[in-house]
């Protein structure tokens, strides 16, 4: 049984159902019953029973790409800040492609405080803070672009179905963009102002990320600046 | 302190609240904040964290570490307050996050902490429960997962009738005040003190009149967290037009 | 008020214990520890008092001075409350700047004995808006072993009991103290009863183990005229209505019965 209709707002406590249903994303389950943990829009699918959330923070999960900043170096590699309540580790073996020499290499010659990474968590749990790896093909030092901040909660809103969303955004501002989970977005455009427009769209779809037709509101969008520029 | 018509100091009828105004996400830099108005009460709620702890000695490898610090601004009272934290201060912080602690899923963030802000600008009263009610709201709007929002509110016994939400000179002259907090989902109190001098029955109407009470400000609670939404898809639709 | 680790598989066993109706140390769920109290067993206080709550230990002394009154109530005695967790007593206590634990208890204790009016404020007055007594109520927490809240407000009110100011004369708007002293007047009797929620059923008296299982506390004083003067709910757990009101009829038969073991020293 559903006790709100689809994509009603809930908050924290709502009673969303009762029977044989999966808790998922953002609610919890005490015997058969589903409750709301977070403030959202609850959406009711054939088993699950989830509530897309206003706001939520970064917890890393293996896999993930991220962008972080490296706050602190030490003898063996670097502290980097994700964006989350946990800061991730990175080991000069997994950023170096030679092996590294504690006595003799310099470690912020390669990454100093400050610096852009665009990483993958290789690992994580309740005891460790999450350890990173920059040695894939397309990870690495960030040395251009520009840096967007949204919640994490939007990130699957500005991929969009099937990347729908993302594609649109690249083919119409002509910009890279990299997202990383963790709810930091890397802009980099022909122009400053091909970026000055991905970033305003990916502001909007932030911002209204509840809202139905938001791709095709979007693009009209990006066209119209687009005309006004010409 | 009750008229012939049964009206209290403020023209109130004895069950009736103060009136209430509430708002969510009103500092940029917190996480979560809100804001309360309940009578004169003024009170300002943020919430920063999950985050990592300061100083990491404290922090707990099974769970969050959560923080709460109730306090008053120098301004917020007749007589200036001195801003260093009072006993008073000290205890309410305690019994405040005690009342938010059971709501929050704080097992499920090891090793972090979550730090609750409540600055009372202006006391009238029944700052304890508004501030638990407003800090709740920070909470939700900093997107930490609960099971429940928790809602406080007093009741007590004023020229010998039990009354709903008292204000300052009610608390001060009457013969006894019971704050409450609630999660009303639940149907747990969270937060449960009392002061003065009541019969075992004048306790039970007390509480009951103070879970009522709760249930009221509870809807307002939760129309001011849809009230981000409602704001947001306004102003989607100034765009469409 | 966490002093020491319990292993999760004894919080377990507590909890079972508990469900069942029973608790480790073999006390029923609305015993008490074995309580004793002795009074006057400080001679530079002016009252004094010892409490043993099975292991938990606790002294209190009064001192009494002459101060002035607070402006709002010129004619009237002034008295504080004031508690420390001294190091010996716990391994986690602290030297240093009072814990909110120690302030919360200092405050319960407080509330109890201002709101059921226990001291007679009013005959404690030297000269009007000038000179009062002052009374100072120090609770010393000797060994912690759980329930402190109960074993500090009965040492308190034991101390009270015990107290003897010393008379004063006023001449020539001089206040001279004289060599007799005159039992404290107190007017009220005022005894706190703590609960714990523990598998969802109310433990009296919980020791230092039951702390650490327990998810909340309750703690509510009775005056000798079966009125509440004061409740606190402690720690991080909720607690049900019905639960509150059950453990406000225990708490009251309580009360009563420890009262008459102060009073009656």
């Amino acid at each position: 049984m559903f006790f709100f209709e689809n994509r009603q707002v809930v908050t924290p406590g709502d009673l969303l159902a009762e029977g044989d249903y999966v808790a998922g994303n953002n609610t919890y389950k005490d015997e058969s019953r589903i409750y709301a943990s977070r403030l959202g829009l609850v959406e009711y699918g054939e088993k699950v029973v989830q509530v897309v959330a206003l706001n939520t923070f970064y917890i890393p999960s293996v896999g993930d790409q991220v962008i972080g900043k490296i706050e602190d170096v030490n003898i063996n590699g670097w502290v980097v800040n994700i964006n989350s309540p946990y800061k991730a580790a990175l080991r000069a073996s997994e950023a170096l492609n030679k092996p590294f020499r504690q006595q003799k290499d310099d470690l912020t010659r390669f990454l100093d405080v400050g610096d852009l990474i665009f990483a993958k968590i290789i690992s994580f749990d309740r005891t460790i803070d999450p350890v990173l790896t920059i040695k894939e093909p397309g990870l690495g030092k960030i040395t251009q672009g520009q840096i967007v901040k949204v919640s994490p909660a939007k990130i699957p809103r500005i991929i969009g179905r099937k990347a729908s969303m993302i594609n649109m955004l690249k083919k119409e501002t002509e910009c890279k963009i990299t997202v990383g989970q963790n709810g930091i977005i890397l802009i980099s455009g022909p122009s400053p102002e091909h970026e000055r427009l991905a970033i305003m769209a990916i502001e909007k779809i932030a911002q209204e990320a509840h809202t139905s037709g938001l791709t095709d509101r979007i693009t009209e969008m990006i066209r119209k600046e687009k005309g006004e520029k010409k | 302190m009750i008229n012939e018509n049964g009206l209290r100091v403020d023209g109130r009828k004895p069950n009736e609240l103060r009136l209430i105004k509430m708002e969510v996400g009103v500092l940029s830099n917190a996480d979560g904040s809100a804001y309360i108005e309940q009578g004169k009460n003024k009170i300002l709620a943020a919430v920063y964290g999950p985050r990592e702890v300061h100083p990491r000695h404290l922090a707990l490898p099974d769970r969050a570490l959560l923080r709460c610090r109730y306090h008053m601004a120098p301004f917020s009272v007749e007589e200036r307050k001195s801003p260093a934290p009072s006993r008073r201060e000290i205890e309410l912080s305690k019994v405040i996050k005690e009342a938010l602690e059971p709501a929050i899923f704080l097992e499920k963030f090891p090793r972090t902490s979550i730090d609750i802000f409540i600055e009372v600008l202006q006391a009238d009263g029944g700052t304890r429960c508004a501030g638990t009610t407003v800090a709740a709201l920070a909470l939700a709007d900093a997107g930490v997962p609960m099971r429940d929002l928790v809602v406080a509110c007093a009741a007590g016994k004023v020229d010998g009738v039990i009354v709903l939400d008292l204000n300052d000179i009610e608390d001060k002259e009457g013969e006894a005040d019971v704050p409450v907090a609630y999660m009303p989902n639940l149907g747990l109190i969270s937060l449960l003190q009392m002061d003065g001098s009541l019969t075992i029955e004048e306790f039970n109407q007390s509480l009951n009149l103070a879970m009522d009470g709760c249930k009221q400000i509870y809807k307002f609670q939760k129309e001011a967290l849809k009230a981000r939404y409602v704001t947001i898809k306004e102003e989607v639709e100034e765009c469409l037009r | 008020m966490s002093s020491i680790m319990v292993s999760r598989i004894r919080q377990k066993q507590i909890a079972q214990m508990v469900a069942s109706g029973k608790r480790l140390d073999g006390r029923g769920l609305k015993d008490y520890r074995p309580i004793k109290v002795e009074t006057g067993i400080i001679e530079k206080a002016e009252g004094s008092s010892r409490v043993l709550l099975g292991k938990t230990e606790v002294v209190v002394g009064v001192k009494v001075e002459i101060g002035d009154p607070f402006l709002d109530r010129p004619n009237e005695g002034v008295f504080t409350v004031n508690s420390e967790f001294v190091p010996l007593a716990s391994p986690e206590f602290e030297a240093g700047p009072p814990s909110e634990e120690s302030i919360e208890l200092a405050r319960v204790v407080d509330r109890g004995i201002r709101e059921s009016k226990a001291i007679d404020l009013e005959k404690l007055c030297i000269i009007p808006g000038k000179k009062v007594y002052v009374i100072f109520i120090d609770i010393y927490v000797l060994n912690h072993d759980g329930n402190l809240i109960d074993a500090s407000s009965l040492a308190a009110l034991a101390a009270l009991l015990n107290t003897k100011i010393p008379v004063y004369v006023v001449e020539e708007n001089e206040v001279k103290k004289t060599n007799d002293y005159i039992p404290l007047p107190i007017k009220n009797l005022p005894v706190s009863v703590t609960l714990a929620n523990i598998s969802d059923k109310l433990v009296v008296d919980p020791w230092l183990e039951e702390e650490e299982a327990m998810s909340a506390r309750l703690t509510i004083t009775f005056d000798k005229d079966n009125k509440i003067s004061a409740i606190q709910k402690g720690g991080t757990g909720a607690l049900k209505p019905q639960q509150i009101m059950e453990a406000a009829h225990i708490a009251k038969e309580k009360a009563e019965e420890l009262r008459k073991m102060v009073v009656k020293t």
